[in-house]
């Protein structure tokens, strides 16, 4: 089981998130005496009688002062069984820009419904935008059950509709998990609530602890994206020679057969060393140093993958883009792409169509792409590179749209016709 | 498995993770800008920065030189050890003196004392002379509530100053370093690193630190709620009482405003121990600075701060 687990939240202004990630902190002692002093007398000059939690979480003074969270914020806890990191994305402005940013490391994420609402408009986007990303595991925290008088026919409701939705997107029954919480009086969040007798799964944070995250990449055949060639040329390592980089996917081994692409030389893993040493073999996630057999000419950018089982390489290929600016796409922009260690130029080519996410369906030709909005593109790019879809080996899949007059990110981007991921919507 | 072995099991498994990205963020930097700089002090979170950075390009050296923005009121161990380990690996040092600035005037000192606040203009000034593009820095996200929205590549403007609004949404683990002329990215591999995190894997790298961390005999005296020691920077005004104790520092910063905590741990497994039940985080209990206002680290970062 792997000790680290990388979270999520999403949900709808006033579900109670803050106070959740508030609670979640608090209960599993990642508040310390100071910070909870703060809070209190913030509390105290506010009128409030009980300490506010989502204090704990509101970093800008800004956000402070309008009540909201305006930015992913990462929070830190652990259990003796996990550490935890929780991408805090907030729910109402700049939705999916926020949601894209904390889905793409997460391997479950928590959306919150207020129990007295139900599941509502933006829950069924915010799932989509997981699914999309291909968030592994959802959890729907219904909150503030205490606010319907802890109602197990009104809990059973919400969570049968959630199911439905995320079935319709591709979830399978054992990868969600509805729970009744209340974040606020601390129901279910860390212990179990004597109100909810009805409810026999876990706590939040025993879900959290106990769920399996999604296998590493080790199945996955090699992706190794070079990052950086460590020549040292000093009297003790005069011809020393290694690739470094993190794997993206698969494990390797010495005498691996593997192919550097995009030029498709083919060679063998002669070690793989660390600063610790050499490595018999060494997963994905690992940042290591491979050296080769022969002594090809191998540079920052190129991928070193498995032999047998590899990428495509092409100049041409259908996206999605989750497009993260103010400034609009129209089909025809010059951009970068940034993929693996390697940025190139590209054109976007054609709008192929957009999700709207409001009826949550598929719009063909659309004129532009903006803020917030997910399309499908088709992108040329000026050089072949090896890519994998998405959906199948995600690090390698993914990439960035760069704007290359300022250098802002424009978009988060995802190999393959990702849009199948969102299930039944077009029939609707 | 006992629950404990299980726990040890787990907290390193964390430790591998997090060792990964940092390294992974160290390359990425090393790849993609022409003139990067680790901000060196002889701190923990420093040391432990080099550690990194020396495991992400072994067997070559580090590419990079390092920059310490010195305040003048340095504890003596902590230069000491700078520069031992400037030494032992070979590295090149550069070396803002806040009391340069002070000398021919573009810094005034202020009524206080504190130099802490005077760091963030030698430190612009420092990186514009030498066109550095990228600046390592130990920051951490779990230190405080403004930099729990640092991204890991943090882009500042050509007055060296943090905008929220323009921060770029960070994906996956692909990081996008473009920065106009005169602009520079602020780079934190240790985001994602608790305290806890940062003293097991020094304990389990058995990194070396400078001996101010560890608990030793010191003479204090008691000014808003830390224990203070006399130094280059002043001593105790009336009626501020001087006392032997036995302390240790959880940060290292301006002597002026850095407290020593109370503590017997003089290994680091004794710190490990103390810092998991420790009830203070370790800016609150020793860094005056960030207890001038609630929203006093948010401000200083927008000014250029690290």
């Amino acid at each position: 089981m792997s000790s680290l687990l990388r979270l999520a939240t999403a949900g709808s202004v006033d579900d109670g998130k803050s106070t959740l990630v508030g609670r979640l902190l608090y209960d599993t002692k990642s508040v310390l005496a100071d910070q909870l002093d703060a809070v209190q007398r913030a509390s105290v000059d506010r009128g409030l009688s009980t300490p506010d939690l989502s204090l704990l979480v509101d970093g800008l003074r800004s956000e402070r002062e309008q009540g909201i969270t305006i930015d992913v914020a990462y929070r830190y806890f652990a259990t003796p069984k996990r550490s935890f990191v929780l991408a805090d994305t907030p729910g109402h402005v700049q939705y999916t820009r926020n949601t894209v940013t904390g889905a793409s490391t997460a391997q479950l994420a928590v959306l919150l419904v207020d129990a007295r609402k139900g599941v509502v408009e933006q829950t069924r986007r915010h799932a989509a935008v997981l699914a999309l990303l291909g968030v592994p595991r959802l959890v729907l925290a219904v909150n503030k059950v205490d606010l319907i008088g802890y109602d197990e026919a009104a809990f059973t409701v919400i969570a049968k509709e959630f199911a439905a939705h995320a079935a319709s997107l591709g979830y399978s029954e054992g990868s969600v998990l509805a729970i009744p919480v209340s974040a606020l009086v601390g129901d279910n969040v860390a212990t179990r609530s004597d109100n909810t007798p009805w409810y026999t799964g876990p706590t939040l944070l025993e879900h959290l602890e106990n769920v399996p995250v999604a296998p590493d990449p080790h199945e996955a055949p090699f992706r190794f994206p070079v990052q950086y060639v460590i020549r040292p040329r000093t009297p003790e390592y005069p011809d020393y020679r290694g690739y470094a980089g993190q794997i993206a996917a698969g494990t390797v081994r010495p005498g691996d057969e593997v192919v550097v692409l995009p030029r498709g030389l083919r060679t063998t893993v002669e070690r793989v060393d660390t600063a610790d040493g050499q490595l018999e073999e060494a997963g994905a996630g690992s940042s290591v140093t491979v050296l080769l057999a022969d002594d090809l000419d191998i540079a920052r950018g190129d991928l070193i993958a498995s032999a047998a089982d590899r990428p495509e390489v092409t100049d041409e290929f259908t996206a999605a883009l989750c497009w993260l600016s103010t400034k609009s796409l129209q089909a025809g922009a010059r951009v970068l792409v940034k993929h693996g260690a390697r940025t190139v130029q590209a054109m976007v080519e054609e709008l192929n169509s957009r999700f709207d996410e409001q009826a949550l369906s598929i719009v063909d030709g659309p004129d532009s792409l903006e803020l917030n909005e997910i399309g499908s593109v088709k992108l040329r790019l000026s050089e072949e590179i090896p890519v994998d879809d998405y959906a199948t080996s995600a690090r390698t899949g993914a990439f960035l749209v760069i704007d290359p007059k300022d250098g802002d990110t424009l978009a988060a981007g995802l190999v393959g016709e990702r849009f199948s991921a969102l299930g039944g919507s077009e029939q609707e | 498995m006992t629950t404990l072995e299980a726990a040890t099991d787990a907290a390193r498994d964390n430790l591998i993770a997090l060792e990964s990205e940092a390294i992974h963020i160290f390359r990425e930097v090393a790849g993609e800008f022409d003139r990067p700089v680790i901000l060196f002090s002889g701190g923990k979170d420093s040391t432990l920065l080099l550690h990194l950075a020396i495991k992400a390009f072994w067997p070559a050296p580090v590419p990079f030189p390092l920059l310490h923005v010195d305040t003048g009121h340095n504890f003596e161990e902590v230069i000491d050890f700078r520069d031992r380990v400037v030494e032992k690996y070979g590295l090149r040092l550069v070396v803002a003196h806040v009391q340069d600035w002070i000398d021919d005037g573009r810094l005034v000192e202020r009524p206080d004392g504190t130099r802490n606040p005077l760091q963030t203009q030698p430190l612009l000034d420092t990186i514009t002379e030498h066109k550095f593009d990228a600046v390592f820095g130990g920051g951490r996200r779990d230190e405080e509530r403004a930099r729990a929205k640092e991204r890991i590549f943090s882009l500042r403007n050509a007055f060296g100053q943090w905008e929220p609004r323009r921060q770029r949404p960070e994906l996956w683990n692909l990081y996008n370093g473009r920065h106009r002329p005169g602009e520079h990215v602020r780079v934190f591999p240790l985001s994602n690193w608790t305290e806890a995190d940062v003293w097991n894997y020094i304990a389990r790298e058995g990194v070396d630190l400078p001996s101010i961390y560890y608990a030793h005999k010191r003479k204090v005296y008691r000014r808003d709620g830390m224990w203070l020691t006399e130094g280059p920077w002043g001593g105790p005004r009336e009626g501020e009482k001087v006392e032997e104790l036995t302390v240790r520092y959880r940060t290292v910063g301006d002597g002026s405003c850095t407290g020593a905590v109370e503590s017997t741990a003089s290994t680091v497994e004794d710190v490990i121990a103390e810092v998991q039940a420790s009830r203070l985080t370790e800016r609150g209990a020793t860094r005056a600075d960030d207890r001038l206002s609630e929203a006093a680290m948010e401000d200083r970062k927008r000014e250029g701060y690290f």
